[in-house]
């Protein structure tokens, strides 16, 4: 791979995902547009948003001013060229930053300083996935505020009477929308992850969020859940930024991951209206052959 | 929809005439301050233009310098609840007109506002090109230890559109829809999902 190929593509990677709302959301956006009373404070609020993203869109700047912590996850054979890719990632974070496309966003917590940059201890946060076939880097900027609203169970809860079956995960995902409220910028996505760990809980469920909105799960009762949650949620009247509406939700992507018997966690990675995530396959040079 | 204009500083007699679900348009000097200025301010720092009667909005900006003038590249309200356990008491001693941001606050500042005759306006949340565009000038930045995104920004703002959803007279449109919300979640919660699926 070509290192300064590989650099231009990571940048506009980075830059795309910053600057231009994903077309599977702008389509669900306009849709619950459409769907809200005409005139109401929701109609209006997301008529806002539209204009907002369409202005981004136009000017290549960001999005939202919370430009989220970098998560990136590059799929390819075990090889240099993983190093490649890591290091046009991290120098595409530090220029962007430098123009005023990344906000500054990386605070060391023990001197309470921003390191300027974007780059701190474990930050950008890289993960390698062995796999065959063309190298793909997919990249993900969430956003601070959704990221605290995400939250993870521990089952049996006796505080929502929720069991270590299907309808008490249903619970829960139903709790967690009604707990965020507005706080997480709705219309949200919810990324939901069934069993695992306490740690890879949260990661698997952050990756559903990859899943376009109109994906349908091949595992037939996830779909049928998936269905339920969106229509269930949309009924809490949270609607869009929690001022009221039929827009709760614009999706739920549920995934599971083996459990240990004694434990049962059900995590939530709650994202915001403004979900940024673009993937994108390489080819051999490091150019960018297709977004995916 | 019908469209209050008000002006920062703001005035008590103006705070005091608004109610929730009021609609306004936010023009004049505001200032920007998340956590690290609510923790200063809370914790007996001095702040370092007089807050009274203006809107503090809590903000977190893109901004980059070009030929020693600021740019703001991307500017949207950030969640305020994060500021629940300062606001009161920051409210009580240099006495704001206005508190802005997404997501509304809780009952200590709720007292607050009407205690003090000061309102929450709620901003739209990452709508960062639609407000950067009501930002007409960076006036000054304050408290630069504390990063770019953190430091004390005073801005002029023309147009800014924002809804009232606390108001002086103790009013939340937040905790309105948070408990019709939590009816409706335990309505839900006498359903069955498994029940309802084909076996």
């Amino acid at each position: 791979m070509d290192s300064i190929r590989v650099h231009k593509s990571m940048y506009e990677l980075i830059r795309r995902t910053c600057t231009e709302l994903p077309a599977d959301i702008l389509k669900a956006m306009n849709h619950a547009h459409h769907d809200e009373l005409p005139g109401s404070i929701a109609q209006e609020t997301l008529g806002i948003i539209l204009e907002s993203a369409s202005l981004s869109h136009e000017k290549a700047l960001p999005l939202c001013q919370d430009t989220g912590a970098l998560l990136a996850i590059i799929q390819s054979r075990p090889g240099k060229g993983l190093f490649i890719v890591e290091e046009a990632i991290v120098e595409a974070v530090k220029g962007l930053t430098r123009e005023g496309i990344l906000r500054q966003n990386c605070v060391d917590p023990l001197t309470e300083r921003n390191t300027g940059d974007n780059t701190g201890a474990h930050v950008p946060q890289v993960h390698f996935e062995p796999a065959g076939g063309p190298v793909r880097v997919s990249v993900m900027l969430k956003g601070g505020g959704s990221e605290n609203m995400s939250t993870q169970y521990s089952l049996p809860s006796a505080l929502i009477a929720a069991g270590r079956d299907l309808d008490g995960v249903r619970r829960c995902i139903l709790d967690s929308v009604y707990q965020a409220q507005g706080q997480g910028c709705s219309p949200g996505i919810l990324g939901v992850c069934i069993g695992g760990d306490r740690a890879s809980g949260y990661l698997l469920a952050k990756r559903q969020l990859f899943r376009h909105l109109e994906d349908v799960n091949p595992v037939p009762v996830l779909a049928s859940m998936e269905e339920t949650i969106l229509q269930e949620a949309n009924g809490l009247g949270l609607g869009p930024m929690g001022l009221g509406g039929r827009t709760t939700l614009l999706g739920c992507k549920i995934g599971t991951a083996g459990r240990h018997p004694a434990s049962y966690f059900v995590t939530v990675s709650y994202s915001c209206w403004a979900t940024r995530r673009y993937c994108v396959e390489l080819d051999g040079k490091g150019g960018i052959r297709k977004w995916i | 929809m019908d469209l209050k204009r008000i002006t920062s500083p703001l005035s008590p007699d103006v705070t005091r005439e608004l109610s929730i679900g009021d609609m306004v348009s936010l023009s004049g000097r505001i200032v920007t301050g998340r956590d690290q200025v609510h923790k200063y301010l809370a914790s007996g720092g001095i702040p370092p233009i007089d807050l009274q009667g203006l809107v503090i909005y809590h903000c977190g900006p893109v901004v980059i310098e070009e030929d020693g003038q600021w740019r703001i590249t991307a500017a949207g309200p950030t969640t305020s609840m994060r500021e629940e356990p300062y606001e009161a008491d920051i409210i009580e001693r240099f006495r704001p007109g206005a508190i802005m941001g997404k997501g509304g606050m809780g009952e200590k500042t709720r007292a607050a506002f009407k205690a003090h005759g000061a309102i929450y306006l709620h901003a739209i949340g990452g709508a960062a090109q639609y407000l950067a565009g009501r930002i007409t000038r960076v006036e000054a930045v304050y408290l630069q230890e504390f990063g770019q995104p953190e430091s004390l920004w005073v801005l002029s703002v023309q147009d800014l559109p924002a809804l009232v959803t606390m108001d002086s007279q103790g009013e939340s449109l937040h905790r309105d829809i948070q408990e019709r919300s939590l009816e409706r979640l335990h309505a839900l919660f006498e359903r069955s999902f498994t029940k309802n699926q084909a076996t």
